[in-house]
C-alpha cells in the first residue's frame, strides 16, 4: 500500500529512489491481515484447511505480512464486531471464511472503504467485498468414481449439512461419478440440518450403513462418519482434511481444499497494490481442490481411472456436470454435447437420476 | 475423609456481597496463572482482556450491546431462581422470542411505523411467554421437573428456527442459504450512538432491569416467591400460592429472554439466521448467581461477562491465546463464585487421622 501510493505520487525520475525508501517502509511494516474463522481451528476440517492456508501465506511470504485470526467466531452479531475490529486496528485485508459472515461483512466493509475484505462461499459483492470459494463438486466427482468401484452393494450413503446449492453439487456430482462406472450404483442422503454436530453426523452414517451403504461420503466438519465407518467395517471419504487417521482402514481418500496458494496470491496483489476484489470459484485446475493420498486397498486400476480423470478435468476435457444431465424426475437439465454453466450451477435445486429420497421440499 | 463441612450457625452479614467481588479477583488470579501457564506475559493479557476493549468509544458500546441480552434474561431468570423455579431453557425462549418477532417483521414488510418495533417487542416477549408456559404447565399440574423440559426445549425451539429459515421464510433471492430476507428500517431498532452499533434494544434492557428490580424489592409479590424460595412450608402456611409462583417465575424468564431475541434480530443481526445466540440463554444463568439474583448486581455482573467475551476475543488476536480462554474465565467465575458461597456457609474442619 504505502509502496503504490509512493510511487504513484513521485515523478518517474526519483522513482528508483522512491522505490529503495518504500522498500524499507515496507519491510518495517508488513502488510496486516486478519482471519475471521467460524470454528476452533482443530486437527482437522474446514477451519483448519483455511488457517493451514494462512500458515502457507506467511511461510512463502515472510516478513512481509503479519496475520492475526479470530476462532471460534459465531454467525450471528458477533461476527460484525470481530470483523470490525480487525478493519479498525489497521489490517489492510480481512478474509471471513464462513457463509455467515456474509451480511456483517458487507456493513463493515461500507465503512471501511479503503480495507479489502474476502469473503468465502458468499453471493454478495462490493466494490471492496470479493467472494471466494472452491469447486468442491470436482473432488466429489473423483471420490465418485472410487466409490462405483468399491462399493459391492451399489449403495453409497451421504452426510448432508443443509440443502444448499454448494452441498447439491457435492451430492450430485458424487453421485454422477458413482454411475459413470457403475450405473447400477444409487446414492442415499441423510440431512442432519448442521455443518458440524459429531452426534447427528455418527447416527447418520451409522443409519445409512444399517440401510445398505458400505460406503459414507459426508459434506460435514467432524470425523464421526469416518470414525462410524471404522467401526462398522464399510469404507469412507473424509471431507476438507485428510482423515485418514481416524479410520486408517476406511478411509479411502478424501477431497480437501487447498486456500494457501491462493491467500498468497491475494497477500502479493495487496502489498503490490494491486488487488482488485472479485469473484474467485477455483477449482482441481487451480489447485484449491486436491484429493489427499489414495489408501493403497484401492486397486492400481481405479487409482490410475482416477488420475485420467483428475488430468482430464484439469485440462477441462471433463467436466463433472457434462451432458445430458437428468434429474431424478427425468427432466433434461443439460443436453447432450453441453455442460453446466456456472450460473446454473450456483442454483442447484434438485437431485440428479441416482439419488434415492426427496429434497426437503422448499 | 480429611476435610468435612460443618454449617455455620449464622453467616457473616458482611460476607453477603463480597463473593462476586471475590470471585472476580480470584479470577483474575487464576487468569495470570493461566497465561503464565501459556508463556504469555500475565500482564499483557490482563491488558487484553479487560482494559483494551473497553479502551475506545466504540468499545463501551460493544460491552453495553452484549450486555443487554445478557441482564434482560438474568433479571427475568432470577425472579424464578428466588423461588427456586429453574428455568434453565432461557435460550429456547429467546429463539422463540426472535421467532415471533421476526416474524411479524417479516409479515409486515410494508409497514413504516415505530409502532412496528412495540409490536414486535411484545410479540417476542409473548412467545417467550409460551415457550416457558409448556414447562411451567407440566410442573404446576403434573410435577415434572422443570429443568428438564426447560433445557429439552431449547432444542425443539432451534431445530422450530431452523426449520422456518429453510422453508417457509427463507429468502427467495438467497440462493436456498438457509436465511430469511433482512428486516427493513422500521423493523430494527434505532441506533444510540453514531457509528456505534449501540441500540434503542439496550434502554429496554434497563427498563426490564428496573422493572424486575422493583419487582423483588418493592412488591408483595417478590416478597411472596422470595419467602416461598427460602422456607416453602412457611410459604405454604402463610397461604403463598407455590403454583402461582411456578407460573410467575417462569414466564418471567420466558418474556424477559422473548424480548432479548427480537433485541438481537431487530438490533445487530437484522434477520432470522439458523444461530442468533451464542448461548447468551446459558450465560445469562451465571450472570444471574453472580448478580446474587439481584437486578442492581446483575446489571454489574452482565457488564463482567460481556467483557469476558470481548476480552477472550481480544486476547486471541494480541495473544493468540486459544478462543476456549473465553469459556474457562466465565467456568472459573461461577467456580469461585459457588466455592466463596460455600465456605461462607460453611466451615472447613481438618480431621486427624484417627479421628477419620
Amino acid at each position: 500500500m504505502i509502496r503504490h501510493q509512493i510511487v504513484k505520487f513521485l515523478g518517474a525520475a526519483t522513482a528508483a529512489a522512491a522505490v529503495a525508501v518504500a522498500g524499507s517502509a515496507q519491510a518495517q511494516q508488513p502488510l496486516k491481515i486478519g482471519f475471521v474463522y467460524v470454528s476452533p481451528i482443530g486437527d482437522a476440517g474446514w477451519t483448519h484447511q483455511h488457517d493451514l492456508g494462512r500458515k502457507e501465506m506467511e511461510k512463502v511470504l515472510g516478513a512481509k505480512v503479519a496475520t492475526k485470526y479470530v476462532e471460534n467466531v459465531t454467525e450471528g452479531a458477533d461476527a460484525e464486531r470481530v470483523i470490525r475490529e480487525l478493519a479498525a486496528s489497521g489490517h489492510a485485508l480481512v478474509f471471513t471464511t464462513s457463509f455467515g459472515y456474509m451480511n456483517p461483512t458487507v456493513k463493515v466493509a461500507k465503512s471501511f472503504p479503503k480495507v479489502s475484505f474476502e469473503h468465502a462461499t458468499g453471493y454478495k459483492r462490493e466494490n471492496n467485498v470479493g467472494t471466494y470459494n472452491a469447486r468442491f463438486y470436482e473432488g466429489r466427482y473423483l471420490t465418485g468414481i472410487i466409490a462405483g468401484k468399491m462399493t459391492k452393494s451399489n449403495i453409497a450413503g451421504y452426510v448432508a449439512a443443509f440443502p444448499i446449492p454448494e452441498v447439491l453439487q457435492g451430492i450430485n456430482a458424487f453421485t454422477r461419478g458413482m454411475r459413470s462406472v457403475n450405473p447400477k450404483a444409487e446414492v442415499k442422503v441423510i440431512w442432519v440440518n448442521s455443518w458440524y454436530d459429531p452426534g447427528r453426523e455418527r447416527e447418520a452414517a451409522t443409519t445409512l450403513i444399517s440401510q445398505g451403504a458400505d460406503i459414507i461420503s459426508q459434506h460435514t466438519d467432524s470425523t464421526a462418519p469416518v470414525q462410524a465407518a471404522q467401526e462398522k467395517g464399510v469404507y469412507a471419504f473424509g471431507y476438507h482434511s485428510d482423515m485418514s487417521k481416524y479410520g486408517p482402514k476406511a478411509h479411502l481418500t478424501a477431497s480437501t481444499h487447498q486456500w494457501g496458494a491462493f491467500y498468497t496470491r491475494v497477500a502479493q496483489e495487496a502489498i503490490a497494490g494491486k488487488h482488485k476484489p472479485s469473484n474467485i470459484w477455483g477449482g482441481i485446475k487451480d489447485g484449491m481442490v486436491k484429493l489427499a493420498p489414495i489408501n493403497p486397498v484401492v486397486p492400481k486400476d481405479v487409482q490410475e481411472m482416477v488420475a485420467r480423470a483428475e488430468a482430464d478435468l484439469r485440462l477441462g476435457k471433463l467436466h463433472a456436470f457434462a451432458g445430458p444431465v437428468k434429474d431424478q424426475g427425468g427432466k433434461e437439465r443439460v443436453a447432450a454435447g453441453k455442460s453446466m454453466p456456472d450460473d446454473q450451477l450456483a442454483v442447484m435445486d434438485y437431485y440428479v437420476e441416482g439419488v434415492q429420497g426427496q429434497l426437503p421440499k422448499k | 475423609m480429611w476435610l468435612r463441612l460443618e454449617a455455620r450457625a449464622a453467616p457473616s452479614r458482611a460476607m453477603r456481597y463480597l463473593p462476586p467481588l471475590v470471585a472476580a479477583a480470584l479470577t483474575i488470579v487464576a487468569g495470570f496463572a493461566v497465561s503464565l501457564a501459556l508463556g504469555r506475559d500475565p500482564l499483557a493479557a490482563f491488558y487484553a482482556f479487560f482494559v483494551q476493549p473497553v479502551s475506545s468509544l466504540n468499545g463501551v458500546a460493544e460491552l453495553l450491546l452484549k450486555a443487554s441480552p445478557l441482564m434482560l434474561i438474568a433479571t427475568g431468570l432470577a425472579i424464578g431462581y428466588r423461588a427456586n423455579v429453574w428455568n434453565i431453557g432461557a435460550e429456547g425462549q429467546l429463539i422463540l422470542g426472535a421467532i415471533f418477532g421476526g416474524g411479524l417483521a417479516l409479515h409486515l414488510p410494508g409497514v413504516d411505523s415505530r409502532w412496528l418495533l412495540a409490536a414486535m417487542v411484545l410479540a417476542g416477549a409473548l412467545g417467550g411467554m409460551l415457550w416457558a408456559a409448556i414447562p411451567a404447565l407440566l410442573r404446576s399440574r403434573f410435577n415434572t421437573n422443570e429443568i428438564l423440559v426447560s433445557l429439552m426445549l431449547v432444542y425443539v425451539a432451534s431445530l422450530l428456527l431452523s426449520y422456518l429459515v429453510q422453508e417457509p421464510w427463507r429468502d427467495p433471492q438467497g440462493f436456498n442459504f438457509p436465511q430469511s430476507k433482512m428486516f427493513a428500517d422500521a423493523a430494527l431498532y434505532p441506533i444510540l450512538l453514531d457509528s456505534t452499533r449501540l441500540n434503542a434494544g439496550f434502554l429496554v434492557a434497563l427498563a426490564v432491569v428496573a422493572c424486575g428490580w422493583l419487582f423483588v424489592a418493592k412488591s408483595f409479590l417478590g416478597y411472596q416467591m422470595r419467602v416461598a424460595g427460602l422456607a416453602g412450608a412457611a410459604a405454604r402456611y402463610a397461604g403463598f400460592s407455590a403454583r402461582r409462583s411456578v407460573w410467575i417465575g417462569m414466564l418471567a424468564g420466558g418474556a424477559a429472554a422473548g424480548i432479548a431475541g427480537v433485541g438481537e434480530v431487530a438490533g445487530p443481526i437484522g434477520q432470522l439466521t439458523p444461530s442468533i445466540s451464542p448461548g447468551y440463554g446459558f450465560a445469562a444463568i451465571i450472570v444471574a448467581f453472580v448478580g446474587r439474583l439481584n437486578p442492581v448486581g446483575i446489571f454489574f455482573a452482565s457488564l463482567l461477562m460481556s467483557l469476558l467475551y470481548l476480552g477472550g476475543e481480544a486476547a486471541q488476536m494480541e495473544l493468540r491465546l486459544p478462543s476456549a480462554i473465553t469459556g474457562l474465565f466465565q467456568g472459573m467465575l461461577l467456580f469461585f463464585l459457588l466455592g466463596s458461597d460455600v465456605l461462607i456457609h460453611y466451615r472447613v474442619r481438618l480431621l486427624r487421622r484417627a479421628a477419620a
